[in-house]
């Protein structure tokens, strides 16, 4: 990043100043990325038969060793990537390096090692089971059956993850409208192709996968729009700058401001699945591989929020008054859309899909707190959802019946008696989902909500018993479930729960782990993500 | 941060220096010392046991059973040294909390683990060690030919566990475990025999019901930690006798009373008591008849101040008892099965202690005397049912037993015995405690004590009735037995239980009735009886109206089922019984309501999505077969409208800001 200064140009200031880089801050972001990269030339290079073992190894070592030096990036903590202009001391900086980027960071490489895992099963297969061999072909077509035949398998799914995870690490770490955008449409494009490689029902994928991109693209517009409009009204993209300039802001511009916030909010919310913005969800986590939906439900949800809650809190803090209420009506109609329609959901996935919504929806609650503890809350919750959503499509990427997934509801009757491990395991994450006490759901719910009735005020206190009469909606939908896996008797259809190999186990049984104990001690990640919770500016 | 939060997080940090208490009725608890800190180990000790017998696979086999047992009467032993401690301190140093750890203890809320010892939780810590180690013993003899008594003893020690934390916990949170447990262990129990799918499906019913009970109580907890910012007794209820909102109190006293409805079987969550039944009889006497199924009654004498705070859900409590009571009764007339009618007369029972929980200060210490009484006559009266079936070869069609007194002497004594407390005769253990909750149902003004009391003075008599027609048809008249059966009486280790139970049934109420003792003891918790409170008609004309409707209905029953004889297959019989056979149709009455809207609602939107229908093929061809082409053009019309979705959002949101601003 060192600059070589153009002394020719006379236009510039004489003394040109060089942006400061401080690489350890930023060293687990360059090992994402470094890795993404090998992976890139290992699917150039390697032989077909050792790609497979290859990528994921390369890809779990990545992300551990970036986990890792993290210890080292939370040392040099502070702005970096950029300068402070001498003539206005203003902060120019992109990147962020503070409690909670770090924190979010840690959350999106550890939970991204199970992601990985878990689509790395290959069922004795010679590729990712849950990928076509072939993404490019049209399904059902003589192109696919000749590339199933002659073995060919899909682990570029392995360097387009790094990528995403990468664009995940950056956009809660940026420290500015535009680079949020870089970062968004990161960690977005490889979303878009992963959807669409599913092994089965490759139309419903590929449709997915269209839709997402179409939306996300929609989406992204209004990003722009929003970001164009701010800059409008403060002459500046960094958040420090917006920041100021709404506090010390002419009340004239106040018709940029609001438009401008909240079209900027909406890329975000686009990302989480926030009504009026969900629509993509459901079709997307149904028509997406299951551990892909997975992947996506636990990261991106956790980068976004990442990104929403810098944004609320350090760039648009000052001018939150103008903005809160919109976002206020955004998280109830969320709670009460995501938990109302997943009652009358039929498909495990979409079910999932509507309960991804429903969350979503609580944990803007706590966002919406405008607290230090109501950020520890928020980074928890994502924390604590992101490992039981991963293990519970993980165990959704098991049953089967011939061959195929069996993600209708009814297929699912019975399945206690049959597999009672898997069942239970399964139904101990609806508990967690539906906020039982002693699972990690619980401990979530009660520190967002403890938070908005804490600081939030009347609004947080509505927000907080919406959310707790959704809650109470969602919690009949997941009794369901386990009503139906141990009470109904099992149609004798051929539902099986295939046996997964070591690294799927162990995202479930980690999966499940971490939501038992952060249900019984959650005291350590409590105190951890409390610690977490200071942005820098 | 709020005020809210810092007042859950002081309190819980000042709980730990100086423990819990109920403040506002006992004052401070004390810190524990002696044996008191040991009271840990009433929870501990049977949980060490269930962990053993589970954990150590058949290696323990042959000593599970009395290895459980063994743990369980330590329990007892612990709990009858906690409770002369407790006796030999002053009324109001009695109270003891004791700290365990601190559970959830980060950012920006505490909660602390923790016992409460105080009268009310030892009342029950000796009712539950003490008949739930007879009944460990009763269960040597009564599943000695089960192959997996092991488990069954795990679930057993489990369950007075968890009920041992139910009532010993120090917040409603660690009340919520405990109660959580409890139904585990009940589910468990329910399908011990889960090779029946009738029995499968017992369990079920039952775990649907106690779902929606659970889930008002985890909604009450919520609630009250919003309102107070805590959920420990002694904050919320502190607070709740001091300066709380009716409101907020009413809806927290509603949605406990849910909670409590759905795991008492109260009316309108009751349906599942009669099919709870599929367990092992040594469960239904410990479980479903002395203990769990009390843990409503329990919750509502707990959190009294709240209810004392909203007087809408006092009532509501009073109207459920006055229903249930009556509910019970008349299904317990028409059920031929000996289990299912004791089981509708502990219902009934219970609607009694109920009634006397919503009637405040004047019926807390007899609800819970009541509590106690029942736990020894009915526990005793299904133990002998137990007996019964043994010698019966596990019938229990009423209508096949008869003049069985001759051949199951000690049983024929000892339910005889059960049979006259729960009646009420004097002076026997139920006339002391019911007829203190009917002379409390006629306290009061206007039109409560007519409507009340008359509700528990007809359930008294239509008591006698179906009592003494189960112990009729059961023990006297002609014998109408099948011919492969030969009665005889059980052994040792099955009558011996009975024969302490009995002596319970006959003697408590004496001990804890005629002196007071009982309303004495319950004082610092529940409050002292209101001074001039006099029940609408006399007290001895009371008296007189009960035994004559006693008299009435146990003399009906004699003239129907010993004098005159019983068919062998249940009559017809008028459109009343068939009602109340079918438990009032109940069943019926949920599935309209509840159920088919459900799967109604459901199925039409899986209409609109177009696939099919019926039950899992139908679904399932749908989706997997060759539709995708139809779900990818159905599909394709949306994303245009998903987009429209968002941008109408977006304007409709930004809109409604301008117009607000």
């Amino acid at each position: 990043m060192t600059a070589v200064a153009p002394l020719a140009l006379p236009a510039l200031p004489a003394a040109f100043q060089q942006s400061n880089v401080d690489y350890l801050a930023i060293l687990p972001l360059l090992i994402v990325f470094g890795t993404a990269l090998v992976g890139v030339l290992v699917e150039a290079f390697a032989a077909r038969e050792k790609r497979h073992a290859i990528q994921v190894g390369l890809a779990v070592v990545g992300l551990l060793a970036a986990a890792a030096s993290l210890i080292l990036a939370a040392k040099h903590q502070g702005v970096t990537m950029g300068l402070t202009d001498g003539s206005t001391n203003r902060q120019l900086f992109a990147l962020a390096i503070d409690g909670p980027a770090l924190f979010m960071q840690g959350a999106i490489l550890l939970m991204g090692v199970l992601g990985v895992l878990t689509m790395a099963e290959r069922f004795g297969g010679v590729g990712p089971d849950a990928f076509t061999p072939s993404g490019a072909s049209t399904p059902g077509s003589p192109t696919e059956s000749a590339a199933v035949r002659a073995g060919a398998l899909t682990s570029e799914v392995f360097p387009l993850t790094m990528f995403a995870i990468f664009g995940m690490m950056l956009f809660p770490t940026t420290n500015d409208l535009i680079g949020m955008f870089v970062a968004l449409e990161v960690l977005s494009l490889p979303l878009y192709i992963l959807s669409g490689l599913a092994r089965r029902r490759r139309l419903l994928s590929q449709e997915a996968s269209l839709k997402y991109f179409l939306l996300g693209a929609f989406s992204s517009a209004f990003f722009l729009f929003g970001t164009a409009l701010l800059y409008g009204y403060a002459g500046s993209v960094y958040f420090g700058d917006l920041s100021k300039a709404i506090a010390s802001g002419p009340l004239a511009m106040n018709g940029l401001l609001l438009p401008g916030a909240f079209l900027v909010f909406v890329g975000l919310l686009f990302k989480v699945g926030a009504v009026p913005f969900h629509a993509w969800t459901p079709d997307v986590y149904q028509g997406a591989p299951t551990p892909v939906t997975g992947f996506m439900a636990a990261c991106t949800k956790a980068a976004a929020f990442g990104a929403i809650l810098r944004l609320a809190y350090v760039g648009l803090d000052t001018g939150r008054w103008e903005w809160t209420n919109a976002l206020v009506i955004v998280a109830l109609l969320t709670m009460v859309v995501g938990a109302v329609l997943s009652v009358t959901q039929t498909d495990m996935k979409r079910l999932l899909a509507y309960s991804s919504i429903a969350h979503a929806g609580f944990i803007l609650v706590g966002v919406l707190a405008f607290d230090r503890k109501a950020v520890g809350a928020v980074l928890f919750y994502l924390v604590a959802y992101g490992f039981s959503t991963i293990a519970a499509f993980a165990i959704i990427s098991l049953v089967r019946q011939n061959g195929a997934e069996a993600t209708h509801l009814s297929q699912w009757a019975g399945l206690g008696r049959r597999y009672p491990v898997v069942a239970g395991a399964f139904a101990f994450l609806m508990l967690a989902f539906a906020g039982i006490p002693l699972t990690s759901g619980f401990v979530s719910k009660f520190a967002v909500f403890s938070a908005a009735v804490g600081t939030g005020g009347a609004t947080g206190t509505v927000l907080a018993v919406v959310g707790v009469v959704c809650s109470a909606i969602t919690v009949f939908v997941y009794a369901r479930v386990i009503v139906l896996m141990f009470f109904s008797e099992a149609p004798d259809d051929g539902v099986e729960v295939v046996t997964p190999s070591v690294s799927t186990t162990f995202s479930i049984s980690i999966g499940t782990l971490v939501t038992l104990a952060l249900g019984v001690l959650p005291s350590a990640l409590l105190d951890l993500a409390d610690r977490a919770s200071q942005f820098v500016r | 941060m709020g005020t809210l939060v810092q007042t859950f997080a002081s309190s819980s940090s000042t709980l730990s220096t100086y423990a819990t208490g109920l403040a506002g009725h006992a004052g401070e608890a004390h810190a524990a010392t002696g044996v008191t800190a040991y009271a840990w180990l009433l929870v501990a000790l049977p949980l060490l046991g269930a962990a053993v017998l589970l954990l150590g696979g058949r290696r323990t086999d042959k000593v599970g059973p009395v290895l459980a047992t063994a743990l369980s009467w330590a329990a007892f032993v612990v709990g009858a040294l906690v409770f002369f401690a407790m006796l030999g301190r002053g009324a109001e140093d009695r109270a003891v909390g004791i700290d365990l750890f601190d559970w959830v203890a980060a950012g920006s809320f505490k909660v602390s683990a923790g016992l409460l010892v105080d009268q009310l939780s030892m009342a029950f810590v000796l009712l539950i060690t003490f008949v739930g180690s007879l009944i460990h013993v009763y269960s040597i003899g009564y599943m000695e030919h089960d192959v997996d008594k092991r488990r069954f003893f795990a679930y057993l020690n489990l369950f007075v566990a968890a009920m041992l934390l139910l009532v010993l916990a120090n917040s409603y949170l660690l009340l919520y475990v405990g109660w959580e447990g409890v139904g585990l262990a009940s589910y468990l129990l329910i399908g011990f025999w889960n090779y029946n799918p009738a029995y499968a499906t017992a369990a079920n019913k039952a775990f649907v019901a106690n779902r929606v009970g659970d889930f008002g109580l985890s909604i009450a907890i919520i609630v009250m930690f919003f309102h107070f910012g805590a959920v420990d007794f002694a904050t919320v209820l502190g607070e709740a006798g001091t300066n709380a909102n009716q409101g907020f109190m009413t809806a927290i006293g509603l949605m406990l009373l849910l909670g409590a409805c759905g795991k008492s079987a109260q009316f309108p969550l009751q349906s599942w008591l009669g099919d709870a039944m599929a367990g092992p009889t040594p469960v239904s006497a410990l479980i479903h008849a002395a203990t769990m199924v009390t843990a409503g009654v329990y919750l509502v004498v707990r959190s009294a101040p709240i209810f004392e705070a909203a007087p809408t859900a006092q009532l509501v409590v009073v109207i459920v008892g006055a229903i249930t009571l009556l509910f019970g009764a008349v299904v317990g007339c028409a059920k031929d099965d000996i289990k299912k009618a004791l089981a509708a007369s502990t219902m009934s029972q219970i609607g009694y202690m109920m009634l006397a929980a919503g009637l405040g200060p004047v019926g807390y210490a007899f609800a819970i005397f009541h509590l106690l009484t029942h736990g020894f006559f009915k526990a005793g009266m299904f133990l002998g049912a137990g007996s019964v079936m043994h010698g019966m070869n596990d019938q229990v069609d009423m209508r096949r037993f008869g003049g069985l007194s001759g051949a199951m002497k000690i049983t024929w004594a000892t339910f005889g015995l059960g049979w006259l407390a729960i009646l009420g005769v004097p002076p026997f253990s139920g006339y002391w405690s019911k007829d203190k909750i009917i002379e409390a149902a006629f306290i009061g003004e206007g039109w409560r004590p007519w409507v009340f009391g008359t509700a528990a003075l007809v359930g008294a008599g239509i008591t006698a009735f179906y009592m003494s027609r189960l112990f009729f048809m059961t023990f006297h008249g002609k014998k109408r037995w099948t011919d492969d059966v030969h009665p005889h009486e059980s052994g040792l280790l099955m009558t011996v239980p009975m024969m302490v139970l009995a002596v319970g049934s006959a003697f408590l109420g004496l001990v804890l009735g005629v002196t007071g003792g009982i309303s004495t003891w319950l004082e610092p918790v529940t409050g002292a009886e209101p001074e001039g409170a006099h029940p609408v008609l006399p007290p001895w004309l009371l008296i007189v109206l009960t035994l004559v409707l006693i008299a009435a209905g146990a003399g009906y029953a004699w003239m129907r089922y010993w004098r005159d004889d019983v068919a062998v297959t249940a009559p017809a019989g008028s459109l009343a019984t068939q009602a109340a056979r079918q438990d009032l149709y109940q069943d019926q009455v949920n599935e309209a309501l509840l159920m088919r809207p459900g799967i109604h609602l459901t199925r039409s939107l899986v209409f609109a999505d177009g696939k099919g229908v019926d039950g899992a093929a139908g679904g399932l061809a749908a989706l997997v077969g060759g539709t995708s082409s139809r779900l990818r053009r159905l599909q394709n019309g949306f994303a245009r409208s998903y987009a429209l979705t968002m941008l109408a959002g977006v304007v409709a949101i930004l809109g409604a800001l301008w117009v607000i601003s």
